[in-house]
């Protein structure tokens, strides 16, 4: 066998690659559920209800969505300028660390400032945790894979040990807390009584913002180019080292809005289990997206339904939930093939 | 001439017979016929490009040939599986080796010749073979010794003795010499006669004239995927071989005359020394005049990639300075050459000319995006840069169907058409060009030449690196010669001829300090 590339994607086959995948996807899974005694269709027509059945169920998938939206566009920028950013992890929960010290009135701040100010400075937070494989990786060739990665570990012992002493909620009965954000501080939801919060629109926002500066501007243009080729890159004159500088910057920054709007909406204060791996899951959304920052939403909807509809499946169904991881790896990989076949095609002999 | 014809008419140890492969508008093996007997080395001589390393890929089964067949031992071989050449008793030593660094001589020789399912692996067992291969090749090192540790040349005996290891009856080495020093490439050259006593065919690849003479019982030339010529070695020079690898001087174009200007770049005893070249330059001066072509010739491999890389700003020169209007530069580096108006054509049209994956558009602003003509406040004027491409596109001639089509899906001429005029498009003061016309078809080999004469015309000082002679003595002002990182003297236009351009190619190096250049 070998792969021979392909001419040009057509509109046609860059829709069906993704609508493959899932359907690969499908009978995967279906497979599996049939081998634990249940009838694929009706845990995928319960998965379905669960994650859009009702208004609480949007609602809540919505409010799934908005970290992997977050992670997803972190990966996809950093993946784009081949900065292979594993750690959207560690800066989620370098964004909530930050996110709970300033909104708990360390540093006290007039209200109208406390959304803004905390916002901006958990990027920068984010931003400074993988500007250090960044600069390794420049300097001295690090491979930062294996740096962000082992971050990741490095973020969660470091949050324990804060839980259990410096932001531990003194109210708390002693579980490994944070005290809650003060209410100025928390972003407003979006319907009386949901979970949604303002951090869904602010989510799509930056969906479209960096749309815009990967398309529109030279920043993204350098980005793209370092990525394609950096060595043709650095003979046309670009800065390829900076350019994977800045996108640390911006990616690092962007993941750690996803722990800041969990602690500032979702959930209000900061605990171990804050993130449900959403670092990781953003890889998926990322390469669900073909890395394009405006398909990240969708892909992180998709993701988030399934995971909120395979709990309420399970419930009902009795097939364990963790289908849905079974289901979000499985789509992980047909996609990586489904990509591939776009740009090539396989012939025999 | 030694077993050329196989004793009692028994068949060669290999033939090709009439072997044509096309890629797309290049025919890269034109119908070329080739015997080799068992015992004899043959020098396959060309200049890149000339098919070489396409017919031997034929051979491993690399690719399919469109036609003609392969022969060993009179029983055709399956195209396109590899593995029924290593059956067949084909090895090969490429330029680049394939060799597992961290492990031994001895993993490295057995690797791929066990299966994975094997119970135990046979390496105990074949140690005594091992170990007597490599008494016999001469790899003083032993089959213990870790690969990583190795010398270049003692890497090379390494691949030797994996092809003899798996009963190679055949040994094709593809440009050998190119990575060895000299005395390594004379004890290269004493074990191949040994081997050769033994009844080992030997392929030698190569484009050094000298040694496919020292070495071989007979040299085949190829020049634009043709078989040209066969000599044996006592009945040719050098430079017979040289014009048949370059072909005589066809019709030339126009070059009108012209008074150049003044000095615009110059280069004053550079020397480099990067690890990442196989040739760096030793002591190079040279001057390029407003208004004139200077060409250098040469084999390639001889210092001409640290020349074009020490102008482009893509190297630092150890030694010498560079001087642009009479003034080193402070700082010097690819976006430093552009805005300083130094436009560079480079070797490698897809590896570093053009990101393959983006589109004409985006290409073609890659050099200026952040001028203001692509570029206010860090956002790209995307109408500006499609006009632009689309006036290159109608100015050259570029065959594509739109300019948001992605680079790589067009061919060799159009890109570099693309690139020629992303290069000439800011009217620069000097113009580096690399190879130019390589691998491009007559059509668009006279428009580059054309363009480069105009771009003379306007002023510009523009340096010609190129295999192809003819084009150099065409085009150029003033040509010298390149070998081994040195440069010869400059001469004009017509002062020298083919053979005698030919001869000072085939000369290692040229010896003593460069001889000042005519003003």
């Amino acid at each position: 066998m070998r792969l021979e590339p392909r001419p040009e994607p057509t509109i046609g086959r860059l829709v069906a690659a993704p609508a493959a995948a899932i359907a690969a996807t499908a009978v995967v899974a279906g497979l599996l559920v049939a081998a634990a005694g249940a009838s694929p269709f009706t845990v995928f027509w319960q998965i379905l209800k669960g994650a859009a059945g009702s208004q609480f169920a949007l609602f809540e998938t919505l409010t799934r969505a908005t970290p992997l939206i977050f992670t997803g566009l972190a990966v996809a920028v950093a993946f784009r300028a081949k900065l292979w950013n594993i750690g959207a992890e560690a800066q989620l929960y370098a964004g909530a660390v930050i996110t709970v010290v300033l909104g708990t009135g360390a540093v006290p701040l007039p209200s109208y400032a406390a959304i803004p100010v905390s916002m901006a400075a958990a990027a920068v937070g984010g931003a400074a945790v993988l500007y250090g494989p960044a600069f390794l990786k420049t300097r001295f060739g690090v491979d930062e894979v294996v740096t962000t990665l082992l971050l990741n570990f490095i973020a969660l012992l470091a949050v324990s040990m804060l839980l259990d002493g410096a932001l531990k909620d003194p109210m708390g009965l002693g579980w490994p807390q944070s005290e809650h954000l003060a209410r100025e501080a928390r972003l407003p939801r979006l319907a009386e009584g949901k979970r949604l919060h303002l951090g869904f629109l602010i989510a799509i926002a930056f969906a479209g913002i960096v749309w815009a500066m990967m398309s529109r501007t030279v920043l993204g243009y350098e980005m793209r180019a370092a990525g394609h080729n950096s060595a043709a890159a650095r003979f046309l004159g670009i800065p390829v080292e900076s350019t994977l500088l800045k996108t640390a910057l911006i990616s690092g920054g962007i993941a750690a809005l996803a722990g800041y709007s969990e602690v500032a909406g979702t959930k209000g204060n900061l605990t171990l289990d804050l993130s449900p791996g959403f670092g990781y899951t953003g890889i998926v959304v990322a390469m669900l997206a073909m890395l394009n920052p405006l398909g990240v939403v969708p892909a992180a909807i998709f993701v988030a339904g399934i995971f909120v509809g395979a709990d309420a499946m399970s419930r009902t169904a009795g097939v364990p939930s963790f289908i849905a991881d079974v289901v979000v790896a499985t789509a992980l990989l047909t996609m990586v093939v489904a990509i591939m076949t776009t740009r090539y095609r396989i012939r025999r002999g | 001439m030694n077993g050329r014809i196989a004793e009692g008419g028994a068949a060669p140890a290999l033939r090709l017979s009439s072997i044509c492969k096309r890629f797309g508008p290049l025919l890269a093996n034109d119908s070329i016929s080739l015997e080799v007997g068992s015992g004899e080395v043959v020098a396959l001589l060309g200049e890149n490009g000339a098919g070489k390393t396409t017919l031997m890929n034929i051979l491993f089964g690399h690719y399919v040939a469109d036609s003609g067949s392969v022969e060993v031992d009179g029983q055709r071989l399956a195209s396109g599986d590899p593995h029924a050449a290593l059956r067949a008793g084909i090895g090969m030593v490429h330029q680049h080796f394939t060799l597992v660094e961290n492990m031994s001589v001895a993993e490295n020789v057995v690797l791929g010749t066990e299966s994975l399912f094997a119970a135990a692996s046979r390496r105990t067992d074949e140690a005594g073979r091992i170990e007597s291969l490599c008494e016999e090749i001469g790899l003083g090192a032993g089959p213990g010794a870790i690969v990583g540790e190795l010398s270049v040349g003692e890497r090379q005996r390494v691949e030797i003795v994996k092809a003899l290891y798996r009963n190679s009856k055949i040994l094709i080495l593809d440009e050998p010499t190119a990575v060895l020093a000299p005395f390594e490439i004379d004890s290269l050259f004493e074990i191949l006669r040994r081997l050769v006593r033994r009844g080992l065919s030997v392929i030698f690849i190569s484009h050094k004239l000298a040694e496919a003479m020292a070495i071989s019982d007979r040299i085949v030339v190829l020049r634009k995927g043709r078989m040209v010529g066969e000599r044996a070695p006592a009945d040719t020079t050098p430079e017979e071989l040289a014009s048949m690898m370059v072909g005589e001087p066809v019709a030339l174009p126009k070059v009108p005359a012209r008074d150049s200007g003044p000095v615009v770049l110059e280069l004053r005893d550079v020397s480099t020394a990067s690890r990442s070249m196989r040739v760096n330059l030793d002591r190079v001066s040279l001057s390029l005049r407003a208004g004139r072509i200077t060409g250098i010739a040469g084999v390639a491999g001889n210092g001409q990639a640290a020349l074009a890389s020490v102008l482009s700003g893509t190297m630092r020169a150890a030694s010498g300075r560079m001087l642009l209007n009479g003034a080193e530069p402070a700082r010097w580096s690819p976006e430093s050459a552009l805005a300083r108006g130094v436009a560079r054509i480079p070797e490698d049209r897809l590896a570093t000319g053009m990101i393959g994956d983006m589109s004409v558009v985006e290409n073609m602003i890659s050099e200026q995006c952040r001028s203001p003509q692509f570029s206010r406040n860090g956002l790209l004027r995307r109408g500006d840069a499609r006009r632009f491409a689309e006036r290159v596109i109608a100015e050259y001639g570029v065959a594509c169907s739109s300019p948001n089509m992605a680079v790589r899906l067009l061919s060799g001429g159009n890109i570099q058409k693309l690139i020629l005029g992303r290069a000439l498009a800011p009217e620069p003061q000097v113009v580096i060009a690399n190879q130019p016309t390589r691998g491009l078809d007559v059509g668009a080999v006279a428009h580059v030449q054309e363009r480069l004469l105009a771009a003379r015309g306007r002023g510009a000082a523009v340096l010609l690196i190129s295999e192809d002679l003819e084009e150099v003595m065409s085009l150029s002002d003033k040509v010298s010669v390149m070998s081994g990182g040195r440069l010869s003297p400059e001469t004009d236009r017509g002062e020298l001829g083919i053979r005698e351009l030919g001869a000072l190619m085939a000369r290692k190096s040229f010896d003593g300090p460069q001889a000042q250049h005519a003003a």
